[in-house]
C-alpha cells in the first residue's frame, strides 16, 4: 500500500512519531511548580499535630516538573484529540453541537465559579434565581410543571425517575416489580432499571421501527412500574403510536418515562409531557450546549408531571411570596437526595444562557434546522449511491438522526461498519456512533445538528461515497485505516486480557 | 437562522429539494397534529449575545463569591486556590468539546491525560485501580454502597456518622431500592469506634462498613482498626477521603480498605456552587471488576506504539445493560483532567507542603478559636484541614458580627456548632480577625 492510497494525510494532529511520555515519565526529582505560600502562623512538630502513626511513612509519588513542562504535555496531548471546534462530529444519541463561547466566559465569572455551595441563600440569590429560572424553561419545554435540576448526568437522571417512580407506587401501596424498555433503548436504561431495584423486561420493535404494541401489551400488566422510551426513539424515527402506548401503559397504573436524549428533534414542536409521559430527563450536554469535556461533565435534570411532584429530590429550588429564592429542604415524601449540594450548577448556567439566546423560536428552530439536516444528509447519501451499501434501517423521514445498516457494505464490499468509521477519521470527519442501537445489524448511526453548514454535510457524503468507491478497489485500506491519525487501530482485546490500568511508578 | 443556525433561504430551497418534500412541516409528519405545541413555547424572546452576557452578569453580581469575603466554609467542597494553568489548558477546545473517547485513535490526548490521572488517584488512595471519574464525592460512596451489594449481596450497611451527610443520604435513596438498610452509627469524641460498630451489629448481613477520612467533624480516623473488625465479619471496607488530606495520612488502600472515594473538587477544581467537580473512585485488584464507569488501560497500536483504550467495557452499560454493574456513562472527565493536571502542579513534595501548610494553618485556627471564652471544641482528635467548634451563647449574633466584618464563619452543621475550613488561602491575618470578631461576639 503506498502513501498515496493511505492520502488525505489528516490536518488535525501534530505528527507524533513516537509515543508521548507520560507526565510520570518526565518526572525528575527535585523538580517543582509549586510555591507554598509562606507559613506565617507559628510552626508546630508535625508530631503534635498528626501522630507519626496517622501519617504516610513515604509521600505519594506525582510527578516532578516544571510548570513549563506541565503546559507543553498537556498542550501536546490535546494535540492528540480530535474536536468538535475543528471538525464535523456526527456521533448518533450524542448531540455534538456547537459549544458557544459566551457561555464559558458567564460560567467563568466569580459570582458563579467562586460561589460555595453552602453560602447562605441570601448571598446566593442570582445564582438560585437562575435555576429557578431554568426549572421553569425546562419545564415548558418537556410540558410537565415540575423540574429538578440534581441529577449529574442521563442516566443519574433515569435512576432519579425510575426512583420516583418507586416512591410513586409505594405511596400508593402498590408494589411492583418490573420496567419495561424497549429492545432499541440505550445501555443507561436497562443499566437504570436494575440499579433501581427492579427487574428488566425487554419489548420488541416492529417492522416500522416503532415499539410493538402487540409485544407491550403482553408484557404490561399490574407488576409493571414504568415504560422508559425515547421519542424520537434511538432510531431515529418518531413514535407514531405514541399516544396509544402511553394508554396502556397508565392503564395499568404504570408510569411512562422520556428519555431525553433525543430532545433536539423536537423542542418546541411537541412534548413529552403532553405525549402522556410522567417522567422526563434532558441532557444538558446534548440538547442545551453544556461541552462534553471529552466524558463529561454534564447534567440530567428531570421534569415531572403533577402526582410525581411531592417525590422529587431534597432540596428543591424554590420562590417565596417575597419573590426571594430559597432552597427548599423541607420534603417529607421526597426520595431524598442523589448527590451533594444542589447539582452540576456550571453547566445549568451555560444551558440558561443558551435557553435565553435561543428564546422560543430559536429553540423551535434549532430542531428544525437539526431535523432538516438529518434528512438533507440522508438524501445526500442516497443521491451519492451510499444507500445501496449502507441502506437506512427503517426507510422513513428521520428525525434528527438516522441509522444506517452497514450489512451490505460487509457483504459486498468486505469491510464492516467499523472500518469505514476507522478511515473517516483519514478525512478529518469524525465517526458516526456505531454498533448502536443493538437490533440493526452493522449499525451506524448519524447525528448532524443544526449547527452544521450544508457544505459540511455535503463534504460527509463525497467522504462516505468516496470511501465505498475505494473499497470497491482495495478494501484493505478501510480494514487497516486509521493511517494518519496519531496511533494505528489500538488493540482493545489486549487491553483487556492483561489490563494496565496505572503507569507503573 | 438564529447565530448557531446557517440555513440561508437559497439553501432551504436546495435542502427540501433534495429531500423531495415541500416544507420543513412535512418532516414532522410522524407526529401526531394533536401534539404539536400551537404556537411557540411560553418562553422570552431570544437575546443578543451582548444581552445574554448582561442579564446572566448581573444574576452573577447578585452571588457573593470567596472573593467578596472570607470563608472558612468547607463541609466538603473548599475555596481552594486554582493555579491559571488548569484553568487555561482545561479551557483548550481539545479537551473541552469532545464526546467520551468512543474513537480512541483520535482520542489519545484524553485517554491518557486519564491514564495519568488514574495513576495519580492510586497513589493518592493506596489502591491499585481507578476509575477515569464518577459524579461527585458523595454519590461516589452510594456508588460504592451499590459495589458492595453486587459483591457481596448482603442487606446491610454501617455508616459512621462522620460519612458526610450528603452522602449518607444520596447511599440511603439508592438503597431503599435494593431493599437494604442504612443504619449510621454515632461517634464517640469526633471519630468512629470499633466498639461502637460492634455494638450496632457488625456480622455477616453487613455488606459495607463507611467510613470518613478525616470525617465530616474534620477528625483523622484510625482506620487499621476499623478495617480489622469490618474484614473479620466478611464486610468490605469503604472510605471516603479528602484527597488533599491524604498528602500527609496514611494511604487508606494501605491500611486495607476495599475501596477509596472521595470528591475532587479542592484538586484544581472551581466551587461552581457545589458543581461540577468530580468524584474519584479506587479499588482494590480483587474488586476491578465491579468497578463502575469507564477505564483507561494501556494497550498497542497495530505497530507496536504505546496508545490508551477505555478497557474492561464488559462492566458497562453499554455492553452488559441490565447486568452492569453501574448505569453510568458521561462522568466528569474535564473536571478529573483539571484534577491530575492541579496533582503535577503540587507534584510530589508540593503536595505534602501543601498538606503541612493546611494542617499548620487548622491547628493555630483551632487553638486560636477554642481559647475564646464560651468556644469549646467538639472534639479533641487529630486534624489536617477542618474542625467543629461548639458556640455556647448566642449563636445568631455570631454570625451577625461575623457578617458584618466580611466573614462567613463556617458551616453551621449543627444549631450550636461550626465547621470551620482553612485553606491555603486563608491568611494567619485572617484566622486571627475570625477568632477576635468571634471573641466580641461573644463578649
Ligand atoms: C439514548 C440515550 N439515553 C441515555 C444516555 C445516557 O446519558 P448520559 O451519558 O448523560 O448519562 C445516552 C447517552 O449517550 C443516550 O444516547
Amino acid at each position: 500500500m503506498s502513501d498515496q492510497l493511505t492520502a488525505p494525510r489528516s490536518r488535525w494532529f501534530i505528527e507524533a512519531a513516537d509515543d508521548e511520555l507520560t507526565i510520570f515519565e518526565r518526572s525528575r526529582e527535585g523538580r517543582r511548580a509549586f510555591t507554598a505560600p509562606r507559613l506565617d502562623v507559628p510552626e508546630r512538630p508535625l508530631d503534635e499535630l498528626i501522630p507519626a502513626e496517622l501519617r504516610r511513612p513515604e509521600v505519594a509519588r506525582l510527578p516532578e516538573v516544571s510548570e513549563p513542562e506541565i503546559v507543553r504535555h498537556y498542550t501536546r496531548l490535546s494535540k492528540r484529540n480530535f474536536d468538535l471546534d475543528t471538525g464535523f462530529y456526527p456521533l448518533g444519541s450524542c448531540t455534538m453541537k456547537h459549544n458557544p463561547k459566551l457561555h464559558e466566559r458567564i460560567a467563568g465569572l466569580p459570582g458563579n465559579a467562586d460561589l460555595h455551595p453552602l453560602q447562605a441563600v441570601e448571598d446566593a440569590q442570582g445564582a438560585l434565581e437562575l435555576m429557578w429560572r431554568l426549572q421553569h424553561s425546562l419545564g415548558e419545554i418537556a410540558g410537565l410543571p415540575h423540574v429538578s435540576l440534581q441529577p449529574s448526568a442521563g442516566s443519574h437522571g433515569e435512576l432519579t425517575g425510575v426512583l420516583i417512580t418507586r416512591a410513586y407506587h409505594e405511596a400508593n401501596g402498590d408494589r411492583r416489580t418490573k420496567v419495561l424498555t424497549p429492545d432499541t433503548a440505550h445501555g443507561t436504561n436497562p443499566a437504570t432499571v436494575t440499579m433501581a431495584g427492579y427487574e428488566l423486561v425487554k419489548i420488541g420493535t416492529d417492522a416500522h421501527g416503532n415499539v410493538d404494541i402487540d409485544d407491550l401489551r403482553r408484557h404490561v400488566d399490574t407488576d409493571v412500574a414504568c415504560l422508559m422510551l425515547t421519542n424520537p426513539s434511538t432510531l431515529g424515527l418518531f413514535e407514531r403510536h405514541i399516544e396509544e402506548i402511553a394508554k396502556v401503559v397508565h392503564d395499568v397504573g404504570a408510569t411512562l418515562y422520556y428519555d431525553g436524549a433525543n430532545l433536539n428533534a423536537i423542542m418546541g414542536i411537541c412534548r413529552p409531557g403532553d405525549m402522556g409521559f410522567d417522567i422526563v430527563h434532558f441532557n444538558l450536554h446534548k440538547s442545551f450546549t453544556q461541552p462534553h469535556g471529552g466524558g463529561g461533565p454534564g447534567a440530567g435534570p428531570i421534569a415531572v408531571a403533577e402526582h410525581m411532584e411531592p417525590f422529587l429530590p431534597r432540596p428543591q429550588v424554590v420562590r417565596r411570596e417575597d419573590g426571594s429564592f430559597d432552597l427548599d429542604h423541607d420534603r417529607p415524601r421526597s426520595i431524598g437526595r442523589m448527590r451533594g449540594f444542589q447539582g452540576n450548577y456550571g453547566v445549568f448556567v451555560r444551558s440558561y444562557a443558551y435557553i435565553r439566546s435561543l428564546g422560543a423560536a430559536g429553540l423551535r428552530e434549532a430542531s428544525e434546522v437539526a431535523v432538516l439536516n438529518a434528512n438533507y444528509l440522508l438524501a445526500r447519501l442516497r443521491r451519492e449511491g451510499v444507500l445501496e451499501y449502507l441502506p437506512a434501517a427503517y426507510d422513513r423521514i428521520c428525525m434528527h438522526e438516522f441509522v444506517l445498516s452497514g450489512a451490505v457494505m460487509k457483504r459486498e464490499l468486505g469491510i464492516r461498519t467499523l472500518d469505514l468509521a476507522k478511515r473517516l477519521l483519514d478525512h478529518g470527519v469524525h465517526p458516526p456512533t456505531v454498533y448502536f442501537p443493538l437490533i440493526v445489524d452493522e449499525a451506524l448511526m448519524v447525528e448532524p445538528t443544526e449547527t452544521e453548514t450544508r457544505e459540511t454535510l455535503d463534504h460527509f457524503a463525497a467522504v462516505v461515497a468516496e470511501i465505498l468507491r475505494e473499497a470497491a478497489t482495495d478494501p484493505e485500506i478501510a480494514r487497516t485505516a486509521p493511517h494518519t491519525a496519531p496511533v494505528r487501530r489500538l488493540d482493545e482485546a489486549g487491553a483487556a486480557r492483561h489490563p494496565v490500568v496505572r503507569q507503573p511508578l | 437562522m438564529s447565530r448557531y443556525t446557517a440555513v440561508t433561504d437559497a439553501d432551504l430551497g436546495e435542502m427540501l429539494a433534495t429531500i423531495g418534500v415541500g416544507s420543513v412541516d412535512e418532516l414532522f409528519a410522524d407526529v401526531p397534529a394533536g401534539l404539536r405545541v400551537e404556537g411557540t413555547l411560553a418562553l422570552d424572546d431570544g437575546l443578543s449575545e451582548q444581552e445574554v452576557y448582561g442579564e446572566l452578569a448581573a444574576l452573577a453580581q447578585r452571588n457573593l463569591s470567596t472573593d467578596e469575603q472570607i470563608t472558612f466554609l468547607g463541609a466538603g467542597m473548599y475555596d481552594s486556590y486554582v493555579p491559571a494553568l488548569v484553568d487555561s489548558i482545561t479551557a483548550r477546545a481539545e479537551f473541552l468539546t469532545p464526546y467520551t473517547p468512543y474513537q480512541p485513535e483520535v482520542s489519545q490526548g484524553g485517554l491518557q491525560a486519564m491514564f495519568e490521572y488514574q495513576t495519580a488517584i492510586c497513589e493518592l488512595t493506596g489502591l491499585p485501580v481507578a476509575n477515569a471519574s464518577v459524579y461527585e464525592g458523595p454519590s461516589a460512596v452510594a456508588a460504592a454502597g451499590y459495589l458492595a451489594k453486587l459483591h457481596n449481596g448482603r442487606s446491610r450497611f454501617l455508616v459512621s456518622a462522620g460519612v458526610h451527610p450528603h452522602a449518607v443520604q444520596s447511599l440511603a435513596t439508592l438503597a431503599h431500592g435494593w431493599g437494604m438498610t442504612v443504619e449510621v452509627v454515632d461517634l464517640r469524641d469526633g471519630v468512629t469506634s470499633v466498639e461502637a460498630l460492634r455494638q450496632a451489629g457488625l456480622d455477616e448481613d453487613v455488606s459495607a462498613v463507611i467510613v470518613g477520612q478525616p470525617n465530616f467533624l474534620g477528625a483523622v480516623e484510625r482506620l487499621a482498626p476499623i478495617v480489622d473488625v469490618a474484614h473479620r465479619s466478611g464486610a468490605l471496607v469503604v472510605c471516603a477521603a479528602d484527597p488533599v488530606s491524604l498528602g500527609l495520612l496514611q494511604a487508606p488502600g494501605a491500611q486495607g480498605v476495599d475501596v477509596v472515594v472521595g470528591e475532587g473538587q479542592t484538586l484544581g477544581n472551581h466551587l461552581n456552587f457545589g458543581g461540577p467537580s468530580f468524584g474519584f473512585f479506587a479499588v482494590t485488584e480483587e474488586l476491578i471488576r465491579r468497578l463502575p464507569g469507564r477505564l483507561v488501560g494501556q494497550t498497542r497500536d497495530a505497530e507496536g506504539k504505546r496508545g490508551y483504550v477505555l478497557t474492561l467495557q464488559t462492566r458497562e452499560q453499554h455492553i452488559r445493560r441490565e447486568k452492569a454493574t453501574s448505569n453510568i456513562c458521561t462522568a466528569q472527565a474535564l473536571n478529573a483532567l483539571a484534577g491530575v493536571i492541579y496533582l503535577s502542579w503540587l507534584g510530589r513534595q508540593g503536595l505534602v507542603e501543601l498538606a503541612e501548610l493546611l494542617a499548620q494553618r487548622t491547628a493555630y485556627a483551632r487553638e486560636r478559636l477554642v481559647a475564646i471564652p464560651g468556644v469549646t471544641p467538639v472534639h479533641q482528635q487529630p486534624v489536617v484541614r477542618e474542625f467543629a467548634i461548639r458556640i455556647d451563647g448566642d449563636m445568631d449574633a455570631v454570625l451577625a458580627r461575623c457578617r458584618a466584618a466580611g466573614i462567613n464563619p463556617g458551616y453551621r452543621y449543627a444549631e450550636d456548632c461550626l465547621l470551620v475550613a482553612i485553606t491555603e488561602k486563608r491568611t494567619r491575618a485572617q484566622i486571627d480577625l475570625l477568632a477576635d470578631t468571634i471573641a466580641e461576639a461573644l463578649a
